[in-house]
């Protein structure tokens, strides 16, 4: 089910935030709103952990990760990274990475499956990204912008991407993707979809000037309203167990 | 270079749901237009005042603006009266139509303008105009005294007849010179016109000034002050006074003119009064000109007048002796003899510059110097000395053949000015069967004279018929009329549209 949230007063819940099929990370803020809010929604599924990236709050849009990996710009000091390598899944690899472009949020969009590049990534960055998260990567632009990761959300289920994407595009990248794809805005219209919203394979969280029409798109297009958390991750909790003992 | 073909799709509207194509907004147009008023801040009712009695609109501080309900003019004007249109751009302005005694304008703008990120949205929306009554400032002055003139000019001419301002009627009319008159008023030897407007005095007197020899002044009167902002009302008089000398008065002329003239023989017959006067000496059929200038330096009065003119019959016409063209008009020399009417026993034989025109049995309209009676020392001692001839003809008497056409309508008919007549002077006041005569004798006039009707619109005669005039025509010759050509057709505006034409085939 989606919801619509804030912090501090911002609609733009994707850049505070990372949600994956296998963790969260959420941005430091003031008051506890923001992190209650995941809580509530995730609580004892997956584990929710509060972080900066290099000093800042803007987390979601400097990493990128899924349920196998975490990539993390080169501006990350050690102790963030060893608290993230703390506080998440062993499963989890996480990765420092030096590349040029480091708001890796803005410029890679990833599920489990595949991963949509900005056309300028290195090579090397490239390699990494398929090693770390198992994916497939493609270097691909929507709607004529390079910043994959900012204009398009993206899990198992399904997509939205830039409003102004023509129809050929779309099925292109539906095919790549091999998901479900849908042209559509969060936030009252806005063309920013990965800042806006992030999005698991159950529950989705928007900013809350979110339309009463974008959450229905949205609703549907990553197909929450069958979805239960527990059929998902009791798959996972398998792996997760086996630590225990 | 192969370009793939994109088609734009479809989102839904963040707001209503609505499938559209995506913009700036992404939003459809309806939501967009609940979200933002563009129109919002601009002036929607506004009021305008309009001057009833000349239909005219104020644009403050001071302009009248003259429009018609629902015109070019009135829209342009509305839209003028708009404060802060600059900050949308306009793309449409039309009128609505409201009940026209209900004081309200309504006009539709249409305006666009650019809202949130790049959006240019339209918008459409109704401006109320509430049309208030307010007199002009002319219009309530005008209001006030309806007689209120500001210029007028008084046309003065010192002789006993009205012929020279029939005449000037005709030529005013023709030339459309008082229409700007406020009023017209007959006076005893004169005509006052008033106008509201010290040009149109001024041009007026400019007109006059090239059609008959004038002189004149001008002074002015103050009406009201102003002193904070020493502004001066004034009413400003024309004085014009046309020169005495009209045509075929008989002219002795001051030994000073006559020398100045080239010696012309200080007998003299005026024979054309335009912007100058034309001297013809009978005698030795030389022509001078006389401009208004060097006229009113000499001032002379003519000896005798056309009141003075005599019948004679001519009994002989001698072949000419000499002849000459001034002016367009021909004069031949010769010598005639010739008895007044009334006293045919006495023949003289004079000479006359008509020997082209007279024949003999002839009737003749001339001034009998032989017995006169005339108030001037200096023609006295010429007449002791011998020097005068006892006759001078001027022209030829139609009378015989007018018999004929006694009471039978003219041809053609002349307009007149809308005058008011001079009651209050009583005994000095016009005579009006006098006028009639008057009247009656300048209409000759124009008949005979062609070039006097050269500048004069006569118009077709509705009553008149055609075969009135032929039947007449075939026995021997009859008076001189105004040929079919030269006569205008009124224009007749009726109710079905078709307006009879001016066919002028005139000079």
């Amino acid at each position: 089910m989606a919801t619509r949230l804030q912090f501090e007063n911002n609609c733009e819940v994707g850049v505070f935030s990372k949600l994956t099929n296998a963790y969260c990370l959420v941005a430091i803020g003031g008051s506890e709103n923001f992190y209650s809010a995941f809580e509530s929604e995730l609580a004892d599924v997956i584990p929710i952990v509060k972080t900066s990236l290099g000093g800042t709050r803007i987390i979601g849009r400097l990493c990128a990760g899924n349920k196998n990996g975490l990539l993390v710009p080169h501006t990350t000091t050690d102790q963030e990274l060893q608290h993230l390598r703390n506080s998440l899944p062993d499963a989890v690899v996480v990765q420092r990475i030096e590349e040029r472009l480091s708001a890796l949020g803005n410029c890679i969009a990833c599920n489990d499956h595949v991963a949509l590049a900005h056309t300028d990534l290195d090579k090397e960055t490239e390699e990494i990204i398929a090693d770390v998260l198992g994916v497939e990567v493609f270097r691909q632009t929507i709607a004529g912008n390079i910043l994959v990761g900012s204009y398009c959300a993206l899990s198992n289920r399904g997509g939205i991407v830039h409003p102004h994407t023509s129809v050929e595009d779309l099925d292109e990248l539906s095919t790549l993707i091999q998901v479900p794809l849908v042209a559509g805005t969060v936030n009252r219209g806005s063309e920013v979809i990965g800042a806006g919203m992030t999005v698991n394979d159950w529950t989705a969280l928007c900013g809350s000037d979110t339309t009463a029409t974008e959450l229905s798109v949205i609703d549907s297009i990553f197909k929450l309203r069958e979805a239960q958390p527990s059929s998902i991750v009791d798959e996972m909790r398998k792996s997760l167990i086996d630590t225990y003992v | 270079m192969f370009k793939v073909q994109q088609t734009i799709g479809s989102v839904l509207c963040c707001k209503c749901g609505v499938p559209m194509p995506p913009n700036a907004a992404n939003m459809c147009v309806n939501c967009l237009r609940s979200e933002v008023d563009i129109t919002e801040g601009l002036q929607k009712s506004i009021q305008i005042f309009y001057c009833p009695e000349c239909g005219c609109y104020l644009q403050p501080p001071k302009t009248w603006i003259k429009a018609q309900w629902e015109s070019r003019d009135l829209l342009s004007f509305c839209i003028k009266r708009l404060k802060n249109l600059n900050k949308v751009r306009l793309k449409n302005a039309e009128f609505v139509w409201t009940e026209p005694h209900s004081k309200r304008i309504k006009v539709k703008l249409t305006v666009q303008a650019e809202v949130l990120n790049g959006a240019v949205l339209e918008q459409s929306y109704p401006v109320e105009y509430t049309v208030r009554d307010n007199l002009c400032e002319s219009c309530s002055r005008f209001q006030a005294n309806p007689d209120q003139w500001v210029a007028s000019v008084q046309l003065r001419q010192h002789v006993s007849h009205r012929r020279s301002f029939f005449y000037l009627e005709q030529l005013i009319l023709r030339h459309d010179a008082a229409s700007r008159a406020v009023r017209i008023k007959q006076v005893h030897q004169g005509i006052d016109f008033f106008f509201g407007n010290k040009r149109h005095a001024d041009s007026f007197v400019d007109f006059l000034s090239k059609v008959v020899p004038i002189e004149y002044r001008q002074d002015k009167q103050l009406v009201s002050h102003d002193v904070k902002s020493s502004l001066y009302n004034y009413k400003y008089t024309y004085s014009v006074k046309i020169c005495p000398i009209c045509r075929e008065d008989l002219i002795f002329l001051p030994s000073k003119v006559a020398i100045g003239l080239g010696n012309l023989g200080p007998l003299v017959v005026c024979t054309k009064v335009s912007d100058n006067i034309t001297l013809l000496d009978p005698r030795t059929l030389r022509c001078a000109f006389l401009d208004a200038s060097q006229y009113w330096r000499s001032g002379f009065r003519s000896a005798l007048t056309s009141r003075q003119l005599v019948k004679y019959s001519v009994f002989y016409v001698e072949p000419p002796v000499g002849e000459t063209t001034v002016g367009g008009q021909k004069y031949a020399l010769s010598y005639v003899q010739i008895a007044r009417e009334s006293d045919t026993g006495n023949l003289f034989c004079v000479q006359t510059h008509l020997g082209h025109i007279l024949k003999t049995g002839d009737q003749a309209l001339g001034y009998d110097i032989y017995g006169a009676n005339v108030n001037d020392d200096e023609m006295e001692k010429y007449r002791l000395h011998g020097r005068l001839p006892e006759a001078i003809l001027i022209k030829k008497c139609y009378d015989k053949e007018r018999e004929r056409k006694k009471g039978k309508p003219r041809a053609f008919t002349t307009k007149k000015l809308p005058m008011e007549m001079d009651e209050s002077r009583g005994g000095r006041g016009v005579d009006p069967g006098k006028m009639e005569n008057e009247y009656e004798e300048f209409l000759r006039d124009l008949e005979e004279n062609p070039e006097l009707r050269f500048n004069i619109s006569l118009y077709k005669n509705k009553d008149y018929q055609e075969s009135d005039e032929t039947a007449s025509m075939t026995d021997g010759e009859g008076a001189p009329t105004v040929p079919i050509e030269e006569l205008l057709a009124e224009l007749e505006l009726s109710e079905e549209g078709e307006g009879d034409g001016e066919d002028d085939m005139d000079e």
